[in-house]
């Protein structure tokens, strides 16, 4: 079981504005905290884990729950 | 050891942009990306909500474009500041309600703030001398540079040998004579450069990366400021206009028709905020109602909705109503005719 240190609802948001609460949720956490990303836009399946990929963030899952995308990440300070 | 001089690189999503931050790489600069969202940006938004681009990639261009390339990229929403941009552009409007060379000094004014916070040493942009007849001339850019506060730190490696030298070039950050001389709209030099970096995927975006540069959008803009009081807007405001068949059959009123499923499936995130009608007998849209609607007009209103369901051709439509209390109550109603559709409706 993953252990979730914040959620983010980013529901009812629309690109890229899940990937801008995105990154504001990341710069108040500390290194090895989880965030997880609660989204109804399909794009955010692609947009966070590239956001995560290009800051050196670790994503630890993307998928699809019916009508939302759920994306977990672990702060990797770089 | 020589000190890495640090680059804030203007990133659209576009090749131009890429390209810059490409070459600024290639000469040893550290380059990070700065994506500023405004609410208008075309990236991703009716692609995400529309049924026809059900099976378009979905992605940010931007985000995309810094991954390619390997370097981190930053997105700043600017909503409120942009307004003053929008609403009272110092420079005036382009061929629509486009506000570029306003925009222009206000995107790298905000790079600039960021190159300060963050110990940066310059701004580079994608700008090509020519290539855009607003925003992008000889006698813009000075205009951009210091409107913008950034002055001679405001690189444009593309066109960079047409310019006078900036503070990079002289300070020998940058070699001036591995930059660019790129001028006007074609584009053979660019793609030859993305050849040579191996860049085989890149936003090709018609008529640029804003709504405010389309026609429709602009039309639809103007019509939502004539029907208030003030010329001003509200960040819902603006996507909503991105959204759906907009018809104004009434002096106070409009309707905000979706047009598929999944603009149907956006629009019910507003019923709390509008008045609503929807068919309940077909399938068919959700219609929003933007503005106080008499009662005698809400079937009328109701009548026009049921012409753009599966119901058009049934003799009767159930049509369920509900205002902005959320008090709800049905009509049964004949869909609207062609003919009695009338062409000024269409925002």
């Amino acid at each position: 079981m993953v252990r979730i240190d914040q959620t983010l609802d980013a529901r009812n948001l629309i690109c890229p504005m899940p990937v801008i609460r995105t990154q504001q949720a990341v710069s108040g956490l500390e290194n090895g905290q989880i965030l997880e990303v609660l989204c109804t836009d399909p794009g955010a399946l692609v947009d966070i884990p590239a956001w995560c990929r290009v800051h050196g963030h670790k994503l630890i899952s993307a998928k699809n729950v019916g009508d939302e995308t759920i994306v977990r990440l672990q702060i990797c300070d770089s | 050891m020589a000190v890495k001089r640090k680059a804030i690189a203007l990133i659209s999503g576009g090749l131009d942009s890429m390209l810059a931050a490409r070459l600024m790489l290639e000469q040893g600069i550290h380059v990070e990306g700065l994506n500023i969202f405004t609410g208008f940006c075309v990236e991703g938004h009716t692609h995400a909500i529309r049924n026809r681009d059900k099976n378009r990639q979905k992605r940010n261009n931007a985000l995309w474009s810094a991954e390619q390339i390997g370097i981190k990229l930053h997105i700043i929403e600017a909503i409120e500041p942009y307004k003053e941009i929008v609403l009272n552009p110092k420079h005036g409007y382009g061929a629509h309600l486009n506000p570029c060379l306003d925009c222009k000094g206000f995107m790298v004014g905000k790079a600039r703030e960021w190159m300060e916070q963050n110990g940066f040493d310059f701004i580079i942009t994608g700008e090509v001398l020519g290539q855009r007849p607003k925003s992008q001339r000889r006698s813009t850019f000075p205009v951009v540079a210091r409107e913008s506060g950034a002055f001679d730190r405001l690189l444009r490696p593309l066109s960079a040998k047409l310019l006078p030298e900036t503070l990079p070039e002289r300070a020998g950050w940058v070699d001036r004579e591995r930059l660019y001389d790129i001028s006007g709209r074609g584009r053979h030099i660019q793609i030859a450069l993305a050849e040579k970096f191996g860049i085989e995927d890149y936003a090709q975006p018609a008529g640029g990366c804003c709504f405010l540069t389309d026609e429709s959008y602009s039309r639809k803009l103007q019509d939502f400021w004539n029907h208030r009081e003030n010329k001003d807007y509200e960040f819902d405001d603006i996507m909503l206009l991105k959204v759906g068949r907009h018809m104004r059959p009434g002096t106070d009123w409009k309707l905000i028709i979706a047009r598929d499923a999944g603009e149907t499936q956006y629009l019910r995130g507003y019923r709390s905020k509008f008045a609503h009608l929807s068919i309940t007998s077909h399938s068919g849209p959700l219609s929003l109602i933007d503005g106080p609607i008499q009662d005698r007009d809400v079937e009328l209103a109701a009548r026009l909705v049921a012409r753009f369901g599966s119901s058009r051709s049934a003799e009767r439509v159930d049509v369920q109503f509900t205002d902005r209390n959320g008090r709800q109550r049905m009509l049964s109603v004949a869909p609207m005719q062609p003919i009695e559709v009338q062409q000024q409706w269409y925002v």
